[in-house]
């Protein structure tokens, strides 16, 4: 019971804010939203995943990875192209000039499939595929530049880099991936109506399962002695390894664990939202997953997912009403988050909280447990140094 | 022959080709010099370097409108003042983003990347509402129009010719200014050792602020170039900065002739396969040979010596 209290849940402050969470996203938001509204929830909580996993790759590993699009997008794919060879059936698409290829590439006069789709028709492999293809290219770009110490600054914008290829390559390459406009038109999942609205809350709450299961294993991580090496690596990387660690390594499995919550959470939103486009892919939501996280806390897994939920929020009901001043509104937060409040919410909520929480003193008592190491406060002040 | 030119044909295309490359080369040299000040002598990571461009190419269809309604007689001669204070707008715009933003962050340059980032959504968003979402572009004095023709197949446009000239001088300049002045000198001491360089009486903050406002100045220059051979839109700055940032690292950061080298290389590269193959392939050929390249030889083709 305390392994599981104190190295899944992080002690009782990572416990409560687990399960408020919890509370917020599987028993709050479908009981007041109606159904559109939480499927759009559903899709803020798959950003939500890159989110966290930039918290442990940035926020406790010191990486800063621009490409977390990357494995967002090739998850999402990967989902869209399984969903894809499936809605485009030989009966369904009987009038194309060679039927049973999806429609895109009939009209960019391909009259067959391409090798690399062919695999996709299969749902095993494609699940596989979701979880072990992002996180091997992940492995490849890791490998080739933690090993060559290639780090901080020069990793950002080579990871930038690689996000721009892959958007640039799918966007071009119109009849292998569906150019600009992405795959879409994806309805059925092996047989069963994705549209329909019991469809639509079991992907929320499978989703909402993954997104919660992925913050427990994240927090194990990181309450893990890897998860000490992890900050000791980030703050001093080169006494780790005078210690006789091989910090390359650790590296490149952070990277790829970041890459495989990545594509996880690509993988639910082609499901919840029915199609995949480059413009999840690129720089621009690349970085955006990076301010989610900041938002929410850069050292706070349950923080990540609150400033996801916050921006998504603030950026549908702004877009809608003052599409103008959403930019605006957007850049003044990069600034201000930087500038003013580095650990974000979650630090706010570390330096103001306890003001709200002795009011309802008599709830914590409730859960008066004995103390585990504050983990959160000790990572707080080194980063404040 | 070739494909169904002759060895001719292909002789003049390569030679055009080769000269859209020196067009897009002075671009990328001139965003990348700016950049490879304020990256490699400063280490700050500015994405907003595309928006500083933008500021130079609206300040110069700005000028261009004002002389053509109110002083038409001055049209031939606007384009060279429109350089000069185009560098002058984008450097006071980079001073002030350093004083309020930039000098708070020297120490945690990843979030540099950050604010900076902010900033250009900013200034995009400010270029959308004063200028509208659609692209402008100046009208250009009549000598920088046509072009020059050596042999019956070959064009060569007179404003790449002038953008490839204007590039050389503000190469040399920022070359000797860099290595030759003692404003230069402040420079590098304080990129050497900071600490060092304050002891000696060197008032670093100052050689910081005016380092990033030459730097982003020098991108005013290449937004002024920029409108001769493309027009300008609040995103144009996007597209260039990733260029941009891989001709910087390429090059090897704190190395002026890496810069050059590598803003050659990477033009010329995709400038010449956009002929053989569509446009966006030929960015994914080249930016992959980058990529590839820097995992072999991560500090670029001409390492800095500074110990970091």
């Amino acid at each position: 019971m305390s392994f599981i209290y104190n190295k899944l849940m992080g002690g009782k402050q990572g416990f409560v804010g687990f399960m408020l969470l919890a509370l917020l996203v599987l028993v709050i938001f479908p009981l007041c939203l109606d159904l559109f509204r939480l499927n759009l929830v559903g899709k803020y909580l798959t950003y939500a995943f890159p989110a966290v996993s930039l918290v442990l790759l940035w926020g406790y590993g010191g990486i800063l990875s621009l490409g977390q699009g990357i494995f967002f997008g090739l998850g999402g794919y990967g989902m869209a192209m399984f969903l894809k060879l499936e809605a485009s059936s030989a009966a369904n698409t009987a009038i194309q000039s060679t039927p049973g290829i999806p429609d895109f590439m009939d009209w960019n006069q391909l009259t067959q499939l391409p090798w690399f789709w062919e695999p996709f028709n299969s749902f095993a492999f494609t699940i596989v595929a979701i979880l072990v293809l992002p996180a091997a290219f992940a492995y490849v770009i890791g490998a080739a530049m933690f090993k060559r110490r290639v780090g901080g600054v020069y990793f950002a914008i080579i990871t930038q880099v690689i996000a721009v290829i892959l958007t640039v390559l799918i966007v071009g390459q119109q009849g292998f991936t569906g150019g600009i406009n992405g795959i879409t038109d994806l309805r059925t999942l092996n047989g069963w109506d994705m549209t329909s609205d019991s469809a639509k809350y079991l992907f929320y709450f499978i989703n909402c399962a993954l997104l919660l299961t992925v913050i427990v294993i994240s927090r194990f991580i990181l309450t893990s002695k890897f998860g000490s090496l992890l900050l000791a690596i980030r703050d001093k990387e080169d006494r780790v390894r005078f210690s006789g660690y091989d910090v390359s390594n650790f590296k490149i499995f952070i990277f790829c664990f970041a890459a495989l919550i990545s594509a996880i959470g690509g993988a639910m939103f082609t499901l919840q939202v029915g199609f995949m486009s480059p413009s999840f892919v690129g720089i621009v939501p690349s970085i955006e997953m990076v301010i989610f996280a900041a938002v929410g806390g850069r050292m706070s897994l349950i923080g990540a997912v609150y400033g996801t939920l916050l921006i998504n929020f603030g950026k549908t009901a702004f877009s809608e009403s003052f599409p103008e001043l959403w930019l605006f509104l957007m850049g003044g937060l990069f600034i201000s988050v930087v500038m003013f409040f580095p650990n974000g919410l979650a630090g706010l909520w570390q330096d103001y909280g306890h003001h709200i929480t002795d009011r309802f003193k008599f709830i914590t008592r409730l859960f008066k447990r004995k103390e585990s190491l504050p983990l959160d406060d000790t990572a707080k002040s080194e980063t404040a140094s | 022959m070739l494909g169904g030119y002759t060895y001719g044909e292909l002789g003049s295309i390569l030679a055009m080709q080769g000269f859209a490359g020196f067009s897009l080369f002075s671009v990328l040299l001139l965003m990348a010099l700016g950049l490879a000040i304020i990256f490699g002598q400063m280490g700050v990571i500015n994405m907003a370097h595309g928006e500083f461009m933008a500021a130079g190419a609206y300040t110069t269809y700005l000028l261009s409108s004002i002389t053509e309604q109110y002083f038409p007689a001055f049209m031939p001669y606007y384009f060279i003042f429109a350089i000069v204070i185009a560098f002058f707008v984008a450097g006071a715009l980079g001073y002030l983003a350093e004083y309020a933003l930039i000098r708070h962050l020297y120490k945690r340059p990843l979030d540099t990347l950050l604010a900076t980032w902010g900033l250009s959504l900013i200034m995009q968003q400010s270029y959308r509402s004063i200028f509208g979402a659609r692209e402008v572009s100046p009208t250009l004095p009549d000598w920088l129009m046509g072009s020059y023709q050596p042999t019956e197949s070959i064009h060569i446009p007179i404003n790449g010719m002038f953008v490839l000239a204007l590039t050389a001088f503000v190469t040399f300049a920022v070359f000797y200014l860099m290595y030759k002045s003692r404003w230069g000198l402040r420079v590098r001491a304080t990129t050497q050792n900071r600490i060092m360089s304050g002891a000696v009486g060197i008032n670093t903050k100052k050689v910081d602020r005016y380092t990033f406002a030459l730097g982003c100045g020098i991108a005013g220059i290449a937004g002024a170039a920029f409108t001769t051979i493309a027009s300008t839109g609040p995103t144009t700055g996007t597209l260039y900065i990733v260029d941009t940032f891989m001709v910087v690292v390429f090059g090897g950061a704190a190395s002026l002739l890496g810069t050059i080298a590598s803003a050659f290389s990477i033009a010329q590269a995709q400038s010449i396969l956009e002929f053989f193959i569509s446009g966006s392939m030929a960015k994914v050929y080249t930016l992959f040979a980058l990529v590839l390249i820097l995992m072999f030889k991560p500090e670029g083709l001409f390492a800095s010596k500074v110990r970091r």
